[in-house]
């Protein structure tokens, strides 16, 4: 188990790399004009075009210049030191500023998934045909078929302009209440995934061979479903919520958006407009080991799960 | 197996602690001072608050409460002293400029001349890589502060009188000089600004002292607000209100939510989507006032197929002006007929003549008997919601001209500019100016003579060199104009560009404010602002 978890820490660090040898090419590839960008419509001073161009090392163009900036990118990196944004600022202020309030924002918007997704999905599975089972199966399409781009500033003009139940916006350091309303919005999607898986597998497993024997044991029906059902049906939902957990750190750019929250899809967003290639690196980079640490946090509960998973 | 389960367990807690962890750091939003009257006001993250180095509107908003100007504005736009005494010179080359006394930095530095001499040579000081720092090149020695390797450090323009005077000469005479001194680059700076002689601190940025009717409360917090506090020291009109929160919004739309629920008190510009229903959301609370912006439509001159003046005038004629601004703008804007903004004194309506009216029938005479090209690209940058108006243009060209006309998006401004820089056939292709300060010249001067720091299309008349020349030099403020209206007439004989469209403020306010004023610059006038009782 220990040498599992420390090969997929090696991978890791190799995965690390890797991918922001990638994103970096990509930037540097994509990048048109970054002093233009930043200036928006004014023309640009030979002073400033030349002050910037020596700071970033703009010049250096080409191959030979992509693998001379990448390598003193990665050089900084190492000694902790994620660079400069175009406008000065440091990008670890940035970060530390940022990920706070985006991983507050992604862990409301999980539990609401967690909360009612499953324990809708578990009715839904054993109540399979009935009402509920039909009437979630019905609201869930909806919410699924309505993107965030609409579904945010609906919930925004009605929830909070119209009938000013939650602030219209969340601003700055926001209160859980302000953060409830955008954490509902951005779990939504989860939530109606996770609800269908639930119910899915619930809804098997109640058929499956072991409930039959159980049955017969005579066990109670409660304790079959929580202790024996459960315990089976959540495996696909816990991988499903695991690499959701990285999707909605980096998906939340239209809500964080839609609710003026400074975190990290704002940054990116921003960093992609005004072509900060060291902004969107750095993000990027951190977002990377999300994921992957998500991804190895679920591949172990697997094994709790299901103890026939073994990890040598 | 039981290492494997031990594993797992301590996983998933940790997952948990991690999460409450990042779930500790609660806190209020915090609002406002304790009688009440405390204001917010929309910006988008400024990119610098250093004076010489902002030119975007948000960054200008928040210097706005900072620092008092030299001079400012009346309302026929003509400057009158604020911080400065008197602003004077006999030959329009030697400008002695006299402060006034009384004024301090927030951090109780008395306001002396040497603060704006070090404030500016910082700004001209190429090194330092000001983004404002062309505002100082008319001043003599500006060249020595410029390349790799300046030879000077201080412009040998500038030389200090006594502590409240002192002299500025420029390499030419320029009518002007005093007007242009209303821009944000023009503040002074604080000693405490700066580690040694020319090195500014590094976070002085983080909270900038000035010596304007706010100073700062804490540090600029990036991406969420720079709160201010009014400065009682201030020896001008003091604010009415005791308490500013500049709000950093990334959408305007979550700040029009805002406004709408009385979450925030101004937002400077009404989101496009939300114009049509703006209007009767807000009531009296929506409001408009004159703007400096100008959009137009430019021709590569250097393109064979535009190079005839009357095909240029044959497609501005073709466009109904009117027609646009009502349908795609609501009313927003106003449709432009001359070359330079109505807020400026010498303006004059329709100087662009016939060519400036709407007339299908004639436009397609004069398009064919010129020769005009059988088909028109109107390039645009498409991050800036311009979809809708070029996409109407095009088919009124189509329409009334009788060629195919279409828009052609370029992701950014900035590749749309490499593109017409390098003379790629772009078509024609949208610009749009937004003046520094209140003179004539800085529309013409930029925009249409040869080396026009914005002149994209390639636009030369020496006629009309001379007399923008010749108008910066003049004695007085009636001939200078009268030197501008001549060269702006030479523009509507050439018709390089056709003049579209003149902006206005659009904003609203919450219920709790009032006497909410903008200026030309798109900023909140925050001497005026009230809470509302």
């Amino acid at each position: 188990m220990f040498r599992y978890i420390l090969r997929r820490l090696l991978q890791m660090v190799l995965a690390f790399f890797g991918t922001t040898l990638i994103v970096y090419a990509l930037m540097f590839a994509g990048q048109g004009d970054p002093i233009q960008a930043l200036a928006g419509e004014r023309p640009v001073t030979a002073a400033q075009r030349a002050y910037l161009t020596e700071k970033y090392h703009l010049d250096a163009t080409g191959v030979g210049g992509f693998f001379y900036r990448y390598f003193d990118y990665v050089r900084s990196l190492l000694q902790g030191d994620l660079g400069q944004s175009l406008t000065g600022r440091q990008i670890g202020d940035i970060l530390q500023a940022a990920w706070p309030v985006t991983l507050k924002l992604a862990l409301i918007a999980l539990a609401v998934a967690i909360i009612f997704g499953v324990t809708a999905g578990v009715i839904a599975g054993i109540r399979r045909a009935s009402i509920f089972d039909n009437s979630t199966l019905v609201l869930t399409l909806l919410v699924l078929g309505i993107p965030t781009i609409v579904l945010a500033p609906l919930a925004q003009y009605f929830l909070g302009v119209k009938w000013q139940l939650f602030p219209p916006t969340a601003g700055s350091d926001p209160t859980f209440y302000a953060l409830l309303l955008p954490g509902i919005v951005l779990g939504s999607l989860s939530l109606a995934t996770a609800l269908r898986l639930t119910r899915t597998s619930v809804a098997e497993n109640l058929r499956a061979d072991y409930v039959r024997t159980a049955r017969s044991k005579g066990l109670v029906k409660r304790r079959i479903v929580t202790v024996h059902v459960l315990r089976n049906s959540l495996i696909p939902v816990v991988t499903f919520l695991g690499v959701e957990l990285g999707n909605l750190m980096s998906g939340a750019i239209i809500t964080e958006g839609v609710f003026n929250i400074p975190g990290v899809g704002f940054n990116l967003f921003r960093g992609i407009r005004t072509e900060d290639g060291p902004l969107v690196v750095g993000i990027v980079s951190v977002l990377v080991v999300v994921y992957l640490v998500s991804n190895l946090v679920v591949d172990v509960l697997y094994a709790v799960l299901d103890p026939r998973i073994r990890y040598e | 197996m039981r290492v494997r389960r031990l594993a797992a367990w301590t996983a998933l807690p940790l997952a948990v602690t991690l999460g409450l962890a990042a779930c500790g750091s609660g806190g209020d939003g915090g609002s406002g001072g304790s009688d009440g009257s405390a204001v917010s006001i929309q910006i988008a993250e400024p990119q610098h608050l250093v004076p010489t180095n902002t030119t975007e509107t948000s960054g200008s908003q928040v210097l706005a409460g900072l620092f008092s100007p030299l001079v400012d504005y009346d309302a026929q736009n003509k400057p009158y002293e604020v911080a400065a005494e008197s602003v004077t010179s006999s030959d329009n080359k030697v400008w002695t400029i006299k402060l006034k006394d009384g004024f301090t930095f927030h951090n109780g530095e008395k306001v002396t001349a040497e603060d704006y001499i070090n404030a500016w040579n910082y700004g001209a000081y190429a090194p330092n890589g000001q983004g404002a720092s062309y505002f100082f090149e008319k001043i003599a020695g500006y060249e020595d502060l410029q390349g790799d390797k300046p030879k000077a450090k201080e412009m040998s323009g500038l030389k200090k009188v006594d502590d409240l005077t002192f002299q500025v000469t420029l390499s030419a005479p320029y009518i002007d000089f005093k007007t242009m001194l209303g821009y944000n680059a023009f503040y002074p700076l604080p000693d405490a600004a700066f580690s040694a002689p020319g090195v500014l601190k590094d976070s002085y940025e983080q909270a900038p002292i000035g010596q304007g009717p706010f100073k700062m409360k804490g540090a600029w917090q990036h991406d969420s607000k720079i709160d201010v506090e009014r400065y009682d020291a201030y020896p001008g009109d003091k604010p009415k209100v005791k308490d500013v929160e500049f709000r950093v919004y990334q959408q305007l739309t979550a700040a029009y939510a805002d406004v709408l629920g009385d979450n925030l008190d101004v937002l400077p510009t009404i989101p496009t989507e939300s114009l049509s229903t703006a209007p009767t959301d807000l009531g009296d609370r929506y409001q408009t006032s004159p703007m400096s912006s100008f959009q137009f439509l430019a021709f590569p001159t250097f393109d064979k197929n535009f190079s005839n003046p009357d095909v240029r005038k044959a497609i501005s004629m073709a466009i109904d002006r009117d027609e646009i601004t009502k349908s795609v703008f609501k009313g927003s804007q106003q449709s432009a007929r001359s070359f330079v903004s109505p807020v400026l004194p010498g303006y004059r309506d329709n100087t662009a003549g016939k060519a400036g009216e709407f007339n299908p029938t004639e436009a397609k005479k004069l398009y064919q008997a010129a020769g005009g090209p059988s088909k028109i690209v109107i390039s645009y940058n498409g991050d800036g919601g311009h979809k809708d108006w070029v996409d109407a243009t095009a088919n009124q060209l189509k329409a009334n001209l009788g060629v195919d006309a279409v828009g052609s998006a370029e992701p950014k401004f900035a590749d749309l500019l490499s593109k017409v820089e390098k003379k790629q056939p772009v078509g024609m292709f949208r610009l749009g100016w937004v003046m520094d300060y209140p003179s004539m010249e800085d529309y013409l001067g930029p925009l249409y003579s040869t080396n026009g720091s914005s002149n994209y299309y390639g636009y030369s008349n020496p006629e009309f060199d001379k007399l923008v020349k010749e108008g910066s030099a003049a004695k007085t403020q009636d001939e200078a104009i009268a030197k501008y209206q001549q060269a702006e007439d030479i523009l509507a004989k050439d018709m390089p560009v056709i003049p579209l469209r003149f902006g206005e403020n659009v904003f609203g306010h919450s219920s709790k404010v009032k006497n909410v004023e903008m200026d030309l610059f798109q900023r909140v006038n925050l001497v005026k602002i009230e809470a509302a009782s």
